[in-house]
């Protein structure tokens, strides 16, 4: 095979090997070059800039597609995870989280301000007095693996009904209690959704799964559902909700702890 | 698109030079072809990134039914407590140390990933720089490729040198064996894509690329939504996240036989002819002597 086609090469050029000694020296020159010139291209400043406009159009293009209303699939209980896994932190090392969960989170309290006309705190018993919704999800995380659970929760608009929005407020901040350790020190987990998600008929503040209290493991006393976007969205452990216009001023300023980190901040995809 | 170099063989001439440069390529399908050559190899290397977030491949909805996964690409204990990477396909076990589970990282150091460090963007791990790469090559490649469709439509490139016609639907089998024994068309044929070549573009062009982008659509939380379970026509979000792999490497096999077949029907012209457009059809005296 080789001799076959290095006769046909032959014939075609006399001066194939030199020509084949200085394609392979391209070939390996590029690959080189693409290697090392697209780990610069990655820590430059301009071009993750250029690559995040792919958000931008998957934000726009989804949006205008879907609004604020397409409902993720529900699924039935035969579809359940025997277990649902636990990712990221699973056990808040705060002595405060451990002692509220030590006393069953009785004497704790979602807090619920910033731009709202009424402040408020809200029990985990009367969020359970409030209208609740379950739904069986699929839950899908940035590293590719999916899982369904059955959640059962108090819808967020509920919650936004008792404290009155400002009409400036644009995106609600989840702050919780979780962490995690850099080199100064543990950062504080926290995310952000805008007010179309807010709203959305399966957003809920989840106290439930699958039937059974919250797991520490899932976040209790109380987790995020924001069923059309991945799971970093889904703020576990959540102590307050802050509701702001926007969110430059929180964290590393990119909407959440994950998104200071780079990842995007519309997690849709 | 055919306009032959010099002019003065636009017209059909009597007696065809020995030798002749002819446009084979437009600018706009050697345009689109470099940017697809790009985004493709982007893809592929961050797509493998992404992959190593999460190293195992299921069939379904999700991930953690009970069964065990298709693929899965780890690191685990040796018997003599050295690490060794790991690969399960199907039920059997493979050893792939230095590849694939364990392999030497970009600073020489040792690293436990599926897919080493020379095959992704970014070399080092970074599930986030990684989706920022591949979400804005697969825009450029959705948009090169509708671009592409309705080039090659309306300006009759897929009726003219991409449709099969009735005569190389009969000539499959001599094709197929002119391809086995590497006999390529030479002189005026060589004009025309041969059968396997035509279906092998029309099967990437309207099958493995439109099939890649639906898994990938399949995957977006988001565009599940838009009417909510329409991924099942895929078996899942898992099932399409198993799809968008192998058709990943699907695309790998026919860019390894697409440029196999340039290297040995011609490296040079049709290097050029992707680049200048030009391509140089060699008479075949045997061929033109008992031409139809």
């Amino acid at each position: 095979m080789s001799k076959a086609v290095g006769k046909r090469r032959l014939k075609v050029s006399p001066q194939a090997p030199a020509k084949r000694r200085f394609l392979s020296r391209v070939a390996l020159g590029t690959g080189a070059l693409m290697l090392g010139g697209c780990d610069r291209l990655n820590q430059s400043a301009w071009f993750p800039k250029l690559l995040s406009a792919g958000e931008w159009l998957s934000e726009g293009v989804h949006h205008t597609l879907g609004g604020r209303r397409s409902m993720a699939q529900e699924f039935s209980e035969k579809d359940l995870s025997p277990s649902f896994r636990g990712n990221g932190n699973t056990d808040p090392e705060s002595a405060d989280y451990k002692a509220m969960a030590e006393r069953g989170f009785a004497d704790w309290k979602l807090k619920v301000d910033g731009l709202v006309d009424r402040p408020a705190s809200f029990s985990l018993a009367e969020l359970r007095a409030m209208p609740s919704r379950t739904q069986i999800t699929r839950h899908d995380c940035v590293e590719g693996w999916s899982a369904i659970g059955q959640w059962t929760g108090v819808p967020l608009s509920q919650v936004l009904a008792a404290v009155k929005p400002k009409p400036n407020a644009r995106f609600i901040v989840f702050h919780c209690a979780d962490t995690f350790d850099d080199d100064n020190g543990p950062v504080p987990y926290y995310e952000s959704i805008d007010m179309d998600d807010a709203y959305h008929p399966q957003t809920i503040l989840a106290y439930g799964l699958n039937g059974a209290q919250l797991p520490v493991t899932n976040g209790a006393p109380l987790r995020l559902r924001v069923e059309r976007q991945l799971g970093y969205k889904h703020a576990k452990y959540v102590m307050r909700l802050e509701l702001v216009e926007h969110f430059r001023q929180i964290g590393g300023g990119h909407g959440g702890y994950w998104e200071d980190q780079g990842y995007q901040w519309y997690a849709g995809i | 698109m055919s306009n032959p170099i010099p002019p003065s063989a636009a017209a059909p001439p009597a007696v065809k030079p020995a030798s002749y440069l002819y446009l084979r390529h437009s600018l706009p399908v050697r345009l689109m072809h470099w940017i697809n050559v790009i985004s493709l190899t982007v893809l592929l290397m961050s797509g493998l990134m992404i992959f190593n977030a999460h190293p195992a491949l299921n069939w379904g909805q999700q991930s953690y039914d009970g069964k065990p996964p298709l693929l899965e690409i780890t690191t685990r204990k040796a018997a003599d407590g050295h690490l060794a990477g790991v690969t399960r396909v199907g039920g059997h076990e493979f050893e792939t140390t230095g590849v694939l589970g364990l392999s030497t990282g970009p600073y020489g150091e040792l690293s436990r990933v599926a897919f080493p460090s020379w095959i992704t963007i970014p070399s080092s791990y970074s599930l986030a720089d990684a989706r920022l790469w591949h979400f804005f090559f697969a825009w450029l490649l959705v948009l090169n490729g509708i671009a592409y469709v309705a080039y090659a439509f309306f300006s009759r490139h897929l009726q003219r040198d991409l449709a099969p016609t009735r005569r190389d639907w009969r000539g499959v089998g001599r094709s197929i064996r002119d391809h086995i024994a590497f006999r390529h068309p030479k002189g005026e044929a060589a004009r025309h894509y041969n059968v396997l070549q035509k279906l092998a573009y029309l099967a990437v062009i309207f099958g493995l690329l439109p099939l890649i982008v639906l898994a990938g659509w399949a995957m977006s939380p988001w565009l599940n939504s838009l009417w909510p379970g329409w991924v099942e026509i895929l078996g899942g979000r898992q099932s399409a996240r198993t799809i968008h792999f192998i058709v990943a490497w699907l695309l790998v096999a026919f860019v390894a036989i697409h440029v196999f077949e340039v290297i040995v029907s011609g490296l040079w012209n049709h290097l050029r002819s992707m680049v200048t457009g030009r391509y140089r059809i060699t008479a075949d005296p045997r061929a033109e002597a008992g031409h139809e």
